[in-house]
């Protein structure tokens, strides 16, 4: 029979490509995710100067200071003397000067934010930050952008971001049987996969997340191999490994069994490791999912794809396992998403495949009449469901290990109430709120 | 320079502004903008995103459509969400980079207008001025539009002008503020724009009065003063100083003049006492707290209602360099890193500037007592 279905709903039989039309867009009051004030925070003594129109520089002044991070965040507006004058370079640059003699103690790093104005006024941000750099040689000017303008056909802000926030890093010496993983916002878990598995062969991992000082982070440029897990976080790691003269290996976030035995093979083979069981890892995986199977039964399930890169994998090993999801949140299908997606056509033509960002999902039906459990706090919030995991952009799940975690995840979830109205409007999880 | 800003925020932008004024009345914004604009609003500068659902989007303007002045792809997307959701009357607003590429969104405008047959108009923001033009100019925008000729005025009624969160975020501020107003005696006809409909809105030219309770009111005041010839008065009802403003008021209807009761309170700016923030607000603030200051603004769309108490002042330098000598001062938290040391604070949370940092403990100005905290901070 056929299903009459409105513009925001597809089916893996109906999803083509793209999965929705490119149209006006609506931005749900969920903010979990972290956003490129966030992501350079994570530096540490970084200094953030943003270079912007006022409306533009307020999600960003303000993101600063819910993270209680005022005093590591600065800018300068652009007026519209400035784009009509022809002065933008000028008030660019000697505003970036201007904050940076006002500050009580020079950063030993400075992450500068121009944005789609200045590449449309065709500004030299290079000749900038020569300048810049003979004026404060002591600082290492970041060459970052925030503009999302050229994010439609290219790469987002984030993700370039990702790229140059490593810049500053310089060939260093490779320390012996020290591996360096960068990329993702979350550390991995204590017991994923890819954590034991150097452990249990002598390797020690480096993190961003381990850094206290900005010294800290210039030696991540001693791990002799660089790992990356976060989609987002594939083209600024491959980049800064080359540059570094070192291997680097994507090893992506995954919940399908054979996908993460491949890495875990790759990750062997490169560094000539002894492997883990993984035909024990998966026995164990089978164990834990059923387990949660077993407390939430038929409750149905609303997942989204800001819990993790790969939604559809997710739907997939949950349907496999019996489990009732009913509804996936996402306005993409990314390509190596596309198997599952076609495991999808042939064993779950029910799933509804739910735009998050198209106008008409502001008006959607929020209400539920059954008790939903949510995977991810965008489904939380479509969905109205007190029931919810609240991870984003895959947290530190990895692997076997990560599998089990989201089983123990999904069991909170289903059994304790969150307060979704408090929590997910809050900005980047993890991160300090002070709202 | 005082575009250089070290640690300070800045107040929330002229894109912003529109949406907030125009939030509860049916409409449908369009910010022709490629992303940002709708989150950085939704975030910080609407506390009634979560529960409500007004239609605001932005357009996701991609580099290859300003470049290539694709403005076919914003007309036939707001055509289509306008067909499929219904609003009372459309609205653009322009970000930086149409407005350097010259879009002309008068003529989107009557486009849309004409393929969807719902009232259409532009509110020419570039995401370069703060909220106060932005939230003037779209209200102002209603009462040219939407405000019919009155049959006949109604006596000791009201309509409260400026009314939005970015000012009065405190729950319950608007209803207090109408109940302070109508205690006194006076009707309220409506509240722009807060808890009246589109409709409602529509007949405030029957109204006797018009009271622009903040920067964002004036205006549509004088739009209203033009139309209908309204007296208005500019003023916040607030503590004891709301005796002095419903004698304002009273004195515009009976001599059809417009009133300004913050310029009478002439004292000398020497006292050391500062308030900084919405001048209209704020000012109304140091005349309940009967506390001869200056009001430091810095916004901008003020120029009408600077007096010999208020000082504009233009980025945090300026802002830094008035407060030098500043014994107390009445302020959003966020400000606390350019006050001179030892000042005596008083803190206003203010969602304009702080955004949602300090929502949990935002003070409805209609209900504080004021006596108790002139005490407070031992003044």
């Amino acid at each position: 029979m056929l299903r009459r279905l409105g513009p925001t709903v597809r089916t893996p039989e109906t999803a083509g490509d793209p999965l929705f039309p490119q149209k006006l867009e609506f931005n749900p009051p969920v903010h979990e995710n972290w956003n490129i004030v966030h992501i350079a925070m994570q530096i540490p003594e970084l200094h953030q100067i943003y270079v912007c129109g006022v409306n533009c520089m307020r999600g960003v002044v303000l993101t600063a200071a819910e993270m209680a991070a005022s005093d590591r965040f600065s800018f300068v507006l652009l007026r519209e003397e400035d784009v009509v004058d022809g002065t933008i370079w000028e008030a660019t640059r000697d505003g970036i000067a201007d904050v940076l003699r006002k500050l009580p103690k020079l950063p030993p790093c400075v992450a500068v934010f121009p944005v789609c104005t200045h590449h449309f006024m065709g500004v030299d941000m290079e000749s900038i930050y020569r300048s810049l750099e003979q004026e404060f040689p002591e600082i290492d000017f970041v060459r970052a952008w925030m503009d999302p303008i050229m994010q439609k056909h290219g790469l987002p802000p984030d993700q370039r971001l990702r790229k140059v926030m490593y810049d500053p890093l310089l060939p260093l010496p490779a320390e012996e049987k020290t591996v360096t993983l960068l990329g993702a916002e979350f550390a991995l878990e204590s017991d994923a996969d890819i954590r034991r598995l150097l452990s249990k062969n002598g390797y020690a991992l480096r993190e961003l997340q381990d850094c206290k000082t900005y010294a800290d982070y210039l030696h991540l440029a001693e791990g002799e191999t660089f790992l990356v897990t976060y989609p987002g976080g594939t083209f600024g790691i491959t980049q800064t490994a080359k540059r570094l003269n070192r291997p680097c290996l994507y090893l992506p976030m995954s919940f399908d069994y054979d996908c993460i035995a491949a890495s875990l093979e790759e990750l062997t083979d490169a560094l000539h490791l002894k492997p883990l069981d993984t035909l024990e890892e998966q026995r164990q995986c089978e164990a834990a999912l059923a387990n949660a199977r077993a407390v939430i039964g038929d409750t149905p399930i609303a997942i989204d794809m800001l819990f993790h890169p790969r939604p559809l994998e997710l739907t997939k090993l949950l349907l496999r396992h019996g489990f009732r999801v009913t509804e996936v949140y996402l306005d993409a299908v990314d390509e190596a998403e596309r198997p599952a997606l076609d495991w999808l056509k042939a064993n779950a033509p029910d799933l509804e495949l739910r735009s998050i960002i198209l106008p008409e999902q502001r008006i959607a039906d929020r209400t539920r009449l059954e008790k939903t459990l949510a995977i991810g706090p965008k489904a939380a919030w479509f969905t109205s469901t007190p029931y919810f995991v609240n991870v984003v952009q895959g947290g530190g799940l990895w692997g076997y290990a990560g599998i089990r975690r989201l089983c123990d995840l999904l069991i909170d979830a289903y059994q304790n109430e969150k307060d979704t109205r408090d929590i997910v409007p809050r900005k980047g999880l993890g991160c300090v709120s002070c709202i | 320079m005082n575009t250089s800003y070290r640690i300070i925020p800045c107040y929330t932008g002229d894109v912003s502004g529109v949406c907030s004024a125009l939030f509860e009345l049916g409409g449908m914004v369009v910010i022709h903008d490629p992303s940002g604009c709708n989150s950085t609003y939704n975030t910080h500068d609407e506390t009634r995103w979560y529960d409500h659902d007004s239609l605001i989007f932005i357009s996701g303007l991609a580099e290859i459509d300003a470049v290539f002045g694709n403005d076919q792809k914003l007309i036939d997307d707001t055509v289509d969400a306008a067909l499929n959701l219904h609003p009372k009357f459309i609205t653009l607003v322009n970000s930086p980079i149409p407005y350097l590429n010259g879009t002309d969104f008068e003529a989107i405008s009557r486009i849309i207008q004409q393929r969807t047959g719902i009232p259409t108009f532009y509110i020419p923001t570039n995401g370069m001025h703060d909220y106060v033009p932005g939230a003037g100019m779209a209200l102002a925008e209603i009462a040219k539009r939407f405000v019919a000729e009155p049959e006949e005025k109604k006596a000791d009624s009201v309509n409260l002008l400026g009314v939005t969160p970015l000012d009065f975020a405190a729950d319950g501020s608007a209803d207090a503020l109408r109940d302070t107003v109508e205690r006194a005696g006076f009707s309220v006809h409506t509240c722009w724009a807060m808890g009246d409909t589109l409709e409602t809105l529509s007949h405030s030219g029957e109204a006797s009065v018009n009271l622009a309770v903040s920067a964002i009111g004036l205006r549509t005041a004088q739009v209203l003063r033009e139309r209908f010839g309204t007296p208005y008065v500019v003023g916040t009802p607030v503590g004891a100083f709301s005796e002095t403003i419903f004698s304002a008021i009273r004195k515009a209807v009976e001599t059809g003049e417009n009133q300004f009761p913050l310029s009478e309170r002439l004292h000398p700016t020497e006292s050391g006492i500062f308030a900084i923030g919405e001048p209209v607000t704020m000012g109304s603030v140091l005349a309940a707290l009967d506390l001869p200051g200056t009001v430091l603004c810095p916004l901008e769309d003020c120029e009408a209602l600077l007096n010999p108490n208020t000082l504009s002042v233009v980025g945090e330098e300026e802002a830094e360099s008035a407060l030098k000598d500043a014994n107390v001062v009445i302020a959003d938290p966020l400000y606390r890193p350019i006050f001179p040391k030892g000042a005596k604070v008083i803190e206003l949370p203010h969602e304009a500037f702080s955004g949602r940092c300090f929502r949990k403990t935002m003070k409805d100005l209609f209900n504080i007592d004021y006596d108790a905290l002139r005490k407070e901070a031992s003044l």
